[in-house]
């Protein structure tokens, strides 16, 4: 095979066909296929766990004992399965933000950060605003969780709009600022005085958390994931605001020529995906911790990501992504009980979007036969 | 030893690893291929130098090997970005989950087990008796001279020689440089396999000369101030070491200070290198708005021959 540099076609070397005529065939980039097929995601999942199963194999256990394992722990029991439903619910709410901001290239990679804050705001209100009546006290923690997750968002949005400094570093630094916020509540002024040192705030009571469907840990957090993701499905497609969504999208420089107030967008955008994000820790904490402490997020807002890419932005493919994602990382906790590391589902995820971003451009390469 | 002394001490041994980041994604860069995942690539540096160092014994096996495993990610960023002309971003993101990811894991079996040794520190001689600068020299070590060199190295090759001006022409307008006969291809994979693999070498610095054992997550963002640095440098390897020296002087001034018995959690101390990091960005895009930044023009989009844009 001949390969010239810079090239968009590379020669394989001639051969005879039957009747013995020469031939030679050509890989030929086509740069107008930009639909990717519905089977690169599947895909790029099995070559993920192809991949980490020779890392497993070369750790000396057996990927498919391992993958088992990881299997039966999400979705084998019904305790495993609300297990992943429970987990899928910040990703779900967080990759939707993710999505409605990648669709128009603004990389945020702050979810992890804006979920931190919102799920701060939320516990604020119990701290501050104790003994609400059940009703307030869960409206007043949402819309506090919502709006201190926007307020990050709009820290990332104003550096991008109005200073020109990239987003992805701007929402990255902020994780961290919002990380090491909430190690400062939690060891001091938040800490509970009754939890013997033990860094955390005091436990919620039951009218500040969320309702569970009987005696599961699954929350009506699902029920603001769907109906997110129901107001996200018919804003993009019937509304004016959806329509230069979609514009910008597809076509950023025709979209500034059309009259579309591209730094306005961002700033939305940037606001929608915080807000989402910082839902998604109000829910954390009320429904599921009941308590504010560290590492209330196992990297969700990172995770996230990867199941709105997987999903390619699409709202309804985001359920299930999310879902597999969730059973993904309760399944790394599963194979914590044969002595692995709960990071193999970190390396699978990191390998998935490997194969995907690669699997997205191969197909626009096609193999055509030349005389 | 006064204060100031220390920090400049501090300063270095914490830039050190920026520094030589910061290089590497200047090289990518210089090239035209955004290079975002220095986070995982530090990573998978400091976990391949751990490993090797306790396995074997042999520093310098554990810095080849260090410098290979990353010259291979970088590859593999160089095929997607490059060849299948990816999306750069997307690209650097999975490489930073991957490298972090699988760096967990593979140093699971090494966490917390103390190195054999530290990187070896010049014989100066005389020069050791010399107050002030005897005391800041006689403690860097050969990683710290070398990231010296390479800043000189780097300076002289990008802008003094032919091979430079292949890079730059290849970074800044590759069609014009393809038809001037320039491998824009094999320039872009050499120069992202040897950038990925002078962030590894970062990655080797933080075990080495600043933390002295393996942990998850050890680099904690430093891969990412990097490639803030890259922009703050503007592309510039001399600008490099200054910005990389400032850094590291902000990420200790946070531990003297605390050490000096200041009332202020350290929590926020700790935020400090993030916060100045978002603002000095802000500072630079505000001062630049209407000049050039130094940006590579082609940085990000990928090079396809007989397209028109």
């Amino acid at each position: 095979m001949s390969l010239k540099p810079g090239s968009n076609s590379a020669v394989l070397e001639p051969a005879k066909d039957r009747s013995g005529k020469w031939y030679s065939l050509r890989l030929e980039y086509d740069a107008s296929r930009t639909r990717s097929p519905w089977w690169t995601p599947v895909l790029s999942v099995i070559l993920a766990l192809l991949l980490c199963a020779s890392f497993i194999a070369a750790n000396g256990m057996s990927p498919l004992v391992v993958y088992e394992k990881m299997f039966r722990g999400a979705f084998g029991t019904s305790y495993g399965f609300t297990e992943t439903m429970v987990k899928a619910i910040p990703l779900l709410l967080c990759g939707l933000g993710i999505a409605v901001a990648y669709r128009i290239s603004v990389w945020n990679i702050g979810a992890e950060g804006q979920l931190t804050v919102g799920a701060m705001a939320a516990t604020a209100v119990t701290i501050y605003f104790p003994g609400l009546p059940s009703f307030w006290s869960i409206v007043l923690m949402l819309v506090f969780g919502t709006a201190a997750g926007a307020l990050w968002g709009l820290m990332t949005a104003i550096p991008r709009t109005h200073f020109g400094v990239n987003e992805l570093i701007t929402s990255l630094m902020l994780n961290y600022v919002a990380l090491l916020a909430l190690d400062y509540v939690v060891f001091g002024p938040w800490k509970d005085p009754k939890g013997f040192n033990f860094p955390g705030s005091p436990m919620f009571t039951a009218a500040e958390s969320l309702p569970v469907l009987g005696s599961t840990r699954l929350h009506i957090g699902l029920i603001f994931g769907l109906v997110a993701v129901l107001i996200y499905y018919l804003m993009i497609r019937f509304t004016r605001w959806g329509y230069e969504l979609r514009l910008i999208g597809a076509n950023p420089t025709a979209a500034r020529y059309a009259g579309i107030h591209i730094r306005k967008h961002i700033i939305i955008v940037m606001l929608i995906s915080g807000g989402l994000a910082g839902i998604a820790g109000m829910a954390e904490v009320s429904g599921v911790t009941h308590k504010l402490m560290q590492g209330i997020s196992p990297g969700y807002g990172y995770t996230a990501i990867i199941v709105a890419w997987l999903a390619k932005l699409n709202p309804l493919g985001l359920i299930v992504t999310s879902v597999l994602f969730g059973g993904l990382i309760v399944g790394g906790y599963s194979v914590q009980t044969i002595g692995l590391p709960s990071s193999i589902s970190e390396m699978l995820q990191g390998a998935i979007l490997f194969f995907l971003i690669a699997g997205d451009m191969i197909h626009r390469f096609r193999i055509r036969r030349s005389a | 030893m006064d204060f100031t002394t220390q920090l400049l001490i501090a300063a270095i041994s914490a830039g050190t690893p920026l520094l030589l980041a910061t290089l590497g994604g200047i090289l990518t860069e210089r090239s035209g291929i955004i290079q975002l995942g220095a986070e995982g690539l530090m990573l998978m540096g400091a976990v391949t130098t751990c490993i090797v160092y306790i396995r074997s014994g042999n520093l310098v096996l554990a810095l080849l090997a260090a410098v290979a495993v990353t010259a291979l990610l970088g590859l593999v960023h160089s095929f997607l970005c490059v060849t299948l002309r990816a999306n750069q971003t997307m690209s650097g993101l999975a490489m930073t989950l991957f490298g972090s990811g699988l760096s967990a894991y593979l140093g699971k079996p090494v966490s917390g087990a103390p190195l054999p040794g530290t990187s070896p520190k010049l014989d100066l001689g005389a020069l050791k008796s010399v107050p002030v600068i005897g005391e800041i020299f006689g403690r860097m070590d050969v990683l710290a001279w070398l990231s010296l060199l390479l800043v000189v190295l780097l300076h002289l090759l990008i802008h003094h020689t032919s091979w430079g001006l292949h890079l730059r022409a290849v970074g800044d307008n590759p069609a014009t440089a393809d038809v001037m006969g320039i491998r824009v291809q094999l320039i872009r994979y050499s120069y992202i396999t040897a950038g990925a693999a002078l962030i590894g070498l970062a990655g080797a610095d933080m075990v080495l000369a600043y933390a002295p054992t393996w942990n998850e997550g050890l680099t904690a963002g430093r891969g990412w101030i990097a490639v803030g640095l890259v922009i703050f440098a503007r592309w510039n390897p001399l600008r490099a070491l200054f910005c990389a020296y400032f850094f590291g002087a902000l990420d200790s001034l946070g531990f003297r200070i605390q050490l000096l018995g200041s009332a202020v959690p350290p929590y926020f101390l700790k935020m400090i290198p993030y916060i100045v990091t978002i603002l000095v960005l802000m500072y630079l895009g505000y001062r630049n708005r209407n000049k050039p930044s130094g940006t590579p023009e082609a940085l990000g989009t990928p090079y396809i021959r007989e397209q028109r844009f």
